[in-house]
């Protein structure tokens, strides 16, 4: 008689087998033993007028629901230039489904929808991303090749993406090593997915179109957080242009993952650089656990060429226990089915990522490849039994399995259940072999899902309706006279500003770097006040405060000026800021007037310090600690002693200190 | 020589020689820009010769700029042979028997890096390679007639094609298909329509609006649908199979002498004017809209003319046309004028001598409207009643290209102006109709509210 299979127990064993860890206990030393390896591709919107390749304007969102005309779609392999199919495109392909556009007129085109050739590419685009490429030191090309990716997913109504390389083999230089950059592209962004049920899966196409550089860097990093690092360098590499959109969406990251022994996985559309650590550690796991069970399914298998499921239809009303949403499901084509998957106990449970286990590989691929939405099947090893004993017995016998075997039910219509078979198989034979090549989907869990076969070079095609654009000595050196300093520069001389390190991420995101250093020269002010005031109060103020219109950076500039052409301490400052934060369009006058400024001399500031100290030592009687006096005197002057004297000074002479 | 450097010329031609580098090399180019590694690829002949291609590893294209050329080395040597991969195209029993002619379309294509852009390629292995779903609806067999781009057919063409669907009808075939570029699609339809009467087969032509290089293409599926109305349709007509809406949806069936290309690059840029489509297709169903169609015949009692006269014209009318452009039509020996007159039919007083002096010589002159939709009517004005004094004949409401097609057949049979004119006015496939449906004028004005409800609902 066949033992009960404990599938919790399994679950914990062997994420025990794969080592596991939270990223928080991973060391350094953890990573370099498992040979993680990670690169970066980085999408970035470009701040244009209108659209790559058409005349549509660039940056103009619809709502999701919102449309006024829809093309419908289908999309079909074609072969590369080299003469082969790509893979991705088979499977694809073999998904069939049907992909609806919904498109806007404010926002698209004929262009959008495939039914107008493309127009001269955008040549401020083209500005923007040599820019770029220049910055990441890389060997610009003579002449751009407009190329066409193919993306079968429906993403793009033409079926590719229509890209050209810009830049190739340049590198950043990282806090304590060089990262290698492939290549930079000036490209154009996809279409925004609505939904994808079934076979139907509806588009808009407000985005797509939309001028993108993607950078490219070797697998460079050796370690999560030397992914995040170089993320973060990237991004604000591309924001010092000052010719790139900010804000959701408009900065998306691939990830590539590997491990020793394994294959390059590549997490897609990761949309924030804080995520690619976890993602990152986890995907490095998930291939541990695959290449465990690949050892494992060899071990038990010796020629896995001949391993093959076996299939069997049932009856819904064999399911009693469980309400298969197949029950529900009307005509006559539909189909439930059960699967044998010899030899393959113990690995449907088997650990994969935190709260997943190599079922769901088979479970998303069902959902992307096959169709079928989720719940789309059940198995023999799940942690909580979903069908009774009884049942799971009678699907052992009716399969004639072996003890050593494990079974999946599935259900869907005919069609999709022939593809659904055929994908469990090539997944489960895939599994002999280790990691497939795959693009998967981020959660913001730090996990993630199947999403596509990963496409190869075979995905690529010259686009015979552009024709090529050189790129002229004349315009490189052009581009090389306004280009910013580079962020490792920006970061050192930072540091030697003596800057806190808290406040870096705030000022290169937000590009502020020039900002200061213009205001620490031309004013000759303390570094660290100037660094603190923008990195601690300025990003403070932002977090609470909703500007009333646009608030321009440059103004705080403006305001230092302001201050120092009236002869105020500097301390005012801080008061001024939320102000004029709030209100961007208000004189300094009247700011300066709404922080209850008034004029006063040092002489009689200091004069008060006498009848102050009486004061205290009246209604402080229990605690008489000097400090306690001077931070409450401080308190009390503060009013009339900002922007009239400095508060470093004043403090000095609560102490007693002497005027120096 | 020149298949080593494939569509290379001037410096770059001279740069390769002097490094010993060939096309489809794998090479290492040291350039002042850095280091580029990749293949060398043919250059399309019509771009300039300041740069070399090169494919690198990631399957991307770039171009050198050969004056920042500082050292080429080939580091090895790899050809690319791009083809559809053939499979046996499957007979089945009880299939119709479909043929399909090509002429050079872009149904089944490939990259042609001599010029770089794509040229046809197909037999029926490589179609069933591309498009497997063509074996569930017929037996296809092909013949490549010629590879021309559409632009470049002409009545050589147009003969050679007629010939050979009146040989394949009488071998006993169910239907054709004619593939072929979409730019002059509709004055081949035309042609064949007067060329092949009484077919007892659907004659069908197909081309694709995007090539067949690309995922969205148009081509498959409107071979999917061409060959299920050639195969399995009742209708023996010669007609235009191509897309309904933009959308993947149906295709129309157009009557070969009522069908235009109507936009530059929209997939569904075929449009019956001035009459309702004959039958829509989809993958499932023919739906007929014409109820008196010509049906499919078991006889074998096909008629082809191959005639036609390259000495006639078709001139589109403007304001202000001085009459030399006739004069010197007639000084170069054109037998046959088609004018595209505006509105009813019109030109203006200017060219009124040139037109009595060219019928004078035995011209003859037909009027057509460049309006498109509607007839020539040339009774309503005086101008109209005065060309006509003059010898000018109303075609009715022939397309001005359909009446270009039918004069240059019409004069290729006959000198005598008589029996031309006889076979002008006779129509022999709905080129003249005696009357204008309701339906067979519908140009949508986009914004106006009621029909962008529509057009929200309606894939167009």
């Amino acid at each position: 008689m066949d033992i009960k299979f404990d599938a919790v127990k399994n679950y914990e064993k062997t994420k025990k087998i794969v080592g596991y860890l939270p990223r928080e206990k991973t060391k350094p030393q953890d990573y370099y033993e498992m040979g993680f390896k990670c690169g970066l591709e980085i999408h970035q919107q470009l701040k244009t007028e209108k659209k790559l390749f058409c005349r549509c304007p660039a940056g103009l969102y619809q709502k999701k629901d919102e449309y006024d005309a829809e093309v419908i779609r289908h999309m079909r392999p074609t072969l590369s230039e080299m003469g082969e199919y790509d893979g991705t495109a088979l499977m694809e392909f073999k998904t069939r489904k049907n992909i609806t556009y919904h498109i806007k007129n404010e926002t698209a085109c004929t262009y959008e929808i495939d039914d107008t050739p493309p127009f001269i590419l955008n040549m401020q685009a083209l500005d923007i991303v040599l820019e770029i490429s220049l910055l990441l030191n890389t060997n610009i090309v003579g002449e751009l090749h407009i190329t066409r990716k193919q993306y079968l997913d429906g993403s793009i109504p033409t079926g590719f993406q229509r890209t050209a390389l810009v830049g190739i083999e340049g590198e950043i230089q990282l806090k304590k090593k060089k990262i290698r950059i492939i290549q930079v592209s000036v490209e154009e962004d996809a279409c925004r997915e609505v939904s994808d049920i079934g076979h139907e899966r509806v588009y808009i196409t407000d985005r797509l179109g939309m001028p993108l550089v993607e950078m490219v860097t070797y697998p460079d990093m050796k370690t999560p957080a030397e992914a995040e690092e170089a993320g973060q360098y990237l991004r604000f590499l591309t924001r010092s242009t000052e010719r790139v959109r900010t804000g959701i969406g408009a900065a998306r990251e691939d990830v590539n993952v590997s491990i020793n022994g394994g294959t390059r996985v590549e997490i897609k559309g990761v949309s924030h650089i804080k995520w690619i650590p976890e993602l990152t550690h986890n995907e490095a796991f998930r291939q541990k656990a695959l290449l465990e069970v690949k050892k494992i399914l060899n071990k038990r298998i010796t020629d896995p060429s001949k391993w093959r499921i076996k299939s069997k239809d049932v009856s819904a009303s064999l399911l009693k226990s469980y309400n298969c949403p197949s029950k529900n499901l009307s005509g006559e084509k539909n189909r439930i089915v059960c699967v044998n998957l010899p030899d393959f106990r113990g690995i449907l449970s088997f650990f994969t990522q935190p709260s997943k286990m190599f079922a769901n590989e088979l479970i998303d691929r069902l959902k992307v490849i096959a169709c079928l939405e989720k719940p789309n099947m059940i198995h023999s090893e799940e942690l909580e039994p979903i069908i009774s004993e009884d049942e799971l017995s009678y699907i052992k016998k009716i399969l004639n399995t072996k003890e050593n075997d494990a079974q999946i039910i599935t259900w869907g219509s005919d069609q999709d259940i022939k593809t659904a078979l055929e994908t469990i198989e090539e997944r489960c034979l895939l599994a002999f072999k280790g990691i497939p090549n795959e693009t998967r989907k981020s959660f913001r869990d730090g996990t993630n899902i199947f999403e596509r076969v990963l496409p190869g070079p075979n995905r690529m095609y010259p686009d015979t309706d552009s024709a090529p654009i050189p790129i002229e000595e004349s315009q490189i050196q052009e581009a090389k006279k306004s280009l910013p300093s580079s962020i490792a520069h920006r970061i050192k001389q930072l540091e030697e500003w003596k800057i806190p390190s808290d406040t870096y991420i705030y000022i290169l995101k937000q590009n502020l770097f020039e900002l200061i250093k213009k205001i620490i020269e031309d004013f000759d002010e303390n570094p660290i006040f100037v660094g603190t005031l923008i990195g601690h109060k300025l990003k403070n103020i932002e977090g609470k405060t909703n500007p009333v219109s646009l608030f321009n950076y440059s103004k705080i500039y403006a305001l230092f000026a302001y201050v120092i052409k009236n002869k105020l301490k500097k301390e005012i400052i801080k008061e001024m800021l939320p102000v004029m934060y709030k209100n961007p369009n208000m004189d300094f006058d009247s700011i300066l007037k709404i922080t209850k400024y008034e004029k006063c001399s040092e002489a009689r500031i200091i004069s008060f310090l006498p009848d102050l100290k009486e004061k205290f030592k009246k209604i402080n009687n229990s605690k008489k600690s000097s400090q306690a006096e001077s931070l409450w005197i401080m308190g009390e002057l503060h009013p009339i002693a900002k922007g009239n004297m400095d508060f470093d000074r004043l403090r000095r002479m609560v102490d007693g200190g002497k005027d120096e | 020589m020149s298949d080593l450097f494939k569509g290379y010329k001037g410096k770059s031609l001279l740069v390769l020689k002097k490094f010993k580098i060939r096309v489809w090399s794998e090479t290492l180019i040291e350039t002042t820009r850095g280091e580029f590694k990749g293949i060398i690829l043919p250059r399309s002949e019509y771009d300039d010769d300041l740069h070399i291609v090169l494919k690198l590893i990631t399957g991307y294209n770039i171009g050198i700029d050969v004056n920042t050329i500082i050292n080429m080395k080939e580091l090895g040597y790899k050809e690319a042979h791009y083809k559809i991969p053939e499979k046996e195209f499957p007979f089945s029993k009880g299939k119709p028997n479909v043929k399909l002619f090509g002429t050079g379309g872009t149904i089944a294509s490939r990259l042609d890096y001599r010029t770089g852009a794509v040229i046809p390629a197909f037999s029926p292995g490589e179609l069933y390679g591309a498009v497997p779903e063509l074996a569930d609806i017929c037996n296809l067999t092909t013949e490549k007639l010629f590879a021309v781009f559409s632009e470049n057919m002409g009545p050589e063409e147009y003969k050679t094609l007629a010939i050979a669907i009146g040989e394949e009808i009488k071998k006993g075939i169910d239907g054709i298909i004619i593939g072929h570029g979409t730019d002059t699609l509709h004055h081949t339809a035309s042609a064949l329509s007067f060329m092949v009467q009484n077919s007892p087969v659907p004659i069908i032509l197909v081309g694709s609006q995007r090539s067949s290089d690309r995922p969205s293409s148009d081509a498959a599926l409107n071979l999917i649908h061409a060959t299920k109305a050639a195969g399995q349709s009742d209708i023996a007509e010669v007609m235009v199979c191509m897309f309904g809406p933009t959308s993947d949806e149906y295709a129309l069936l157009h009557s070969g002498t009522r069908v235009r290309k109507m936009h530059s690059s929209y997939r569904s840029t075929f449009r019956t004017i001035g009459d309702t489509p004959i039958a829509m297709v989809d993958k499932e169903k023919i739906t007929p809209i014409w109820t008196d169609y010509n049906h499919r015949r078991n006889d074998r009692n096909v008629e082809i003319y191959p005639y036609f006269e390259e000495k006639v014209t078709l001139i589109y009318y403007y304001p202000n046309m001085q009459p030399d452009i006739i004069d010197s039509l007639v000084e170069n020996g054109y037998k046959g004028i088609v004018i595209a007159g505006t509105g009813l039919g019109h030109v203006n007083k200017l060219v009124y001598p040139a037109i009595e002096r060219a019928i004078k010589r035995g011209v003859a002159i037909y009027m057509t409207v460049q309006t498109l939709w509607g007839y020539v009517h040339m009774f309503v004005y005086d101008t109209g009643r005065d060309l006509m004094s003059k010898g000018i004949i109303p075609a009715e409401n022939m397309l001005p290209e359909v009446a270009y097609i039918k004069l240059g057949w019409a004069l290729g049979q006959t000198n005598d102006l008589d029996k031309v004119r006889q076979i002008m006015l006779s129509p022999v496939n709905r080129e003249i109709t005696e009357r204008e449906p309701y339906n067979g004028y519908l140009i949508f004005q986009g914004g106006v509210p009621g029909i962008d409800d529509f057009l929200k609902k309606f894939h167009k």
